[in-house]
């Protein structure tokens, strides 16, 4: 085993030694500029683009048209809201999304509530699920865009895409979801999703950081966005720039790879996932998954260790490259705004660890993870003075705590 | 982040861990911290005839340095007298564990932590006192 062992695949994943086998030709021998309309170099650089493009869209059961290359999911999200919010201004100004969408979500719609939109959060329940007849009801003669997540990150509950999918187009609503942590890992397809708009990036299927794509759905409905960055015109107008050719000859290797392998990957990370939940409920006890026990991607683990703080956790399993929604670790000192979400108290949020599994953890890393968390929460249920007053019978409740 | 070596050996080796009874007159007890704010101290001194701490103890709910602020500071309260114990200064834990800005309220908590115990101490010998003297 290599140490510390990666388990932080929600956030980024190594690249597939066969994904950069594939780029490597595109940095030295074919680098041309794509939209270099007059000579070999760039001509062999397109049919690269254009045979990656095809693997994306065989992925997501698109066609090549309705793929817009990107510089990631943040971009492409970036894209999606503004461009719909751009484009429809005279039809409406109403977006709908959710409360633990990823922070280029959430950002991107408080810059434009700044801007004269007006944005509906809905509720989501304790396993993060999106209520559908509140996405019903929340839809108004105003409304321009619902963007819903399809997998969130830290908790890994995978909302009802194609239910919402046929809410949005029985009511006329252009349908955007960030994917960025569902392609690849889930089947996904956009028309049978009733998807107009997905973002999604190669980092977190095993290719390239620094390239990722919006789909734009071309045919009933055409969908439109205002261009944000402008210059050549390139991607049929809707992301100037010149494309990064290795990095998406990279994201179309990623994805054949995916197509090929997901159901036997997501099969063998199901059982890993499953092994790592079960054990921690059952040996540990006050432990709570966070996120849906069966709507959940193939690799997340998320689960709060109560009456233990997440990033003194950390500290104790340092053979671990994991995560935690405890406020310390982050820039604001406020715990995760996702756990928060659930309503299940700040303290869970305090308490919780991520674990992100991945195409080459193995089972004997998994083992290695379970023992040193376990090892690691029942020394710090020594120190921990929640521990002590629960075992004593306190209502911690009941403390008249002195916060800080 | 890397914490720094003190940091991780009081993390990994904490001094003093555990509790006193905190109903026993010479025990002084200080709980500063919340749940929902990602830290709690427990931090307990025991006090002799002479006004001298003789022992501490604490156990804390947090992140490493909010452990290792408060094992640092059950250290350095044996042996002291109270006033000397009222006088340690966050900052002192500060410079000792090398904390990075973002944890100093990490040490904030310990020394609250500190006076909290104290005052406790003190208000507990004070109520006997009173009644004493009511009875004579």
């Amino acid at each position: 085993m290599n140490f510390p062992i990666y388990m932080d695949h929600n956030a980024t994943t190594p690249m597939d030694p066969r994904v950069l086998e594939a780029m490597m030709p595109y940095f030295t021998k074919v680098y041309g500029n794509a939209a270099s309309r007059s000579h070999q170099y760039g001509w062999e650089a397109e049919e690269a683009v254009e045979k990656a493009r095809q693997q994306i869209a065989d992925l997501i059961g698109c066609t090549t048209k309705e793929i817009v290359f990107t510089s990631g999911a943040t971009e492409s999200d970036n894209l999606a809201l503004m461009g719909i919010a751009e484009m429809y201004a005279s039809k409406g100004n109403h977006i709908i999304t959710l409360p633990t969408e990823h922070k280029a979500i959430i950002d991107t719609c408080k810059y434009l509530e700044r801007h004269g939109k007006e944005v509906t959060y809905l509720s989501v329940d304790e396993f993060g699920m999106v209520d559908l007849e509140a996405l019903r009801n929340a839809i108004k003669d105003t409304t321009i865009l619902v963007s819903i997540m399809m997998a969130n990150n830290e908790i890994g509950t995978i909302q009802p895409v194609a239910e919402i999918g046929k809410i949005c187009r029985e009511k006329g609503v252009i349908f955007h979801t960030d994917a960025t942590q569902g392609v690849g890992k889930i089947p996904v397809d956009v028309n049978a999703m009733n998807i107009d708009l997905m973002s999604f990036t190669a980092h977190k299927m095993y290719g390239p950081k620094g390239v990722g794509a919006l789909y734009v759905r071309k045919k009933s409905p055409r969908v439109k966005l205002s261009e944000q960055m402008h210059g050549g015109g390139h991607e049929r107008g809707m992301r100037s720039g010149t494309l990064n050719v290795p990095g998406i000859v990279g994201f179309g290797k990623a994805c054949e790879i995916c197509k090929e392998e997901m159901e036997s990957e997501s099969k063998r990370l199901i059982y890993l996932r499953d092994k790592m939940i079960n054990t921690f409920l059952s040996r540990v006890k006050y432990s709570y998954l966070n996120g849906h026990p069966t709507e959940r991607l193939p690799h997340n683990v998320n689960v709060s260790f109560e009456y233990v703080e997440g990033e003194g956790l950390m500290m104790g399993i340092k053979d671990l490259a994991v995560s935690s929604g405890s406020a310390c670790t982050s820039a604001t000192l406020e715990p995760s705004y996702v756990l928060k979400a659930l309503g299940r108290g700040d303290e869970l949020a305090h308490s919780s660890i991520r674990y992100g599994l991945g195409r080459f953890t193995t089972e004997e890393e998994v083992d290695f993870a379970i023992e040193q968390t376990i090892d690691s929460v029942n020394h710090l249920r020594e120190l921990s003075p929640l521990w002590e007053m629960f075992n004593e019978g306190i209502d911690l409740k009941s403390v008249q705590w002195a916060a800080h | 982040m890397a914490y720094s070596d003190k940091v991780v050996d009081h993390y990994s080796n904490p001094r003093n861990v555990g509790s006193f009874d905190k109903n026993d007159p010479s025990v002084g007890t200080g709980l500063v911290g919340a749940p929902e704010c990602g830290d709690v101290m427990k931090l307990q001194i025991k006090v002799n005839e002479q006004g001298i701490v003789e022992d501490a103890k604490f156990k804390t709910y947090g992140c490493g340095s909010a452990i290792a602020s408060s094992s640092l500071a059950t250290e350095w309260l044996k042996g002291k007298t109270l006033d000397e114990a009222y006088n340690i200064k966050n900052t002192e834990i500060v410079a000792e564990l090398n904390l990075p800005p973002v944890k100093i309220h990490c040490s904030v908590l310990a020394e609250d932590a500190i006076k909290m115990a104290i005052e406790d101490y003190k208000k507990k010998k004070d109520v006997p006192a009173e009644k004493e003297a009511v009875t004579a």
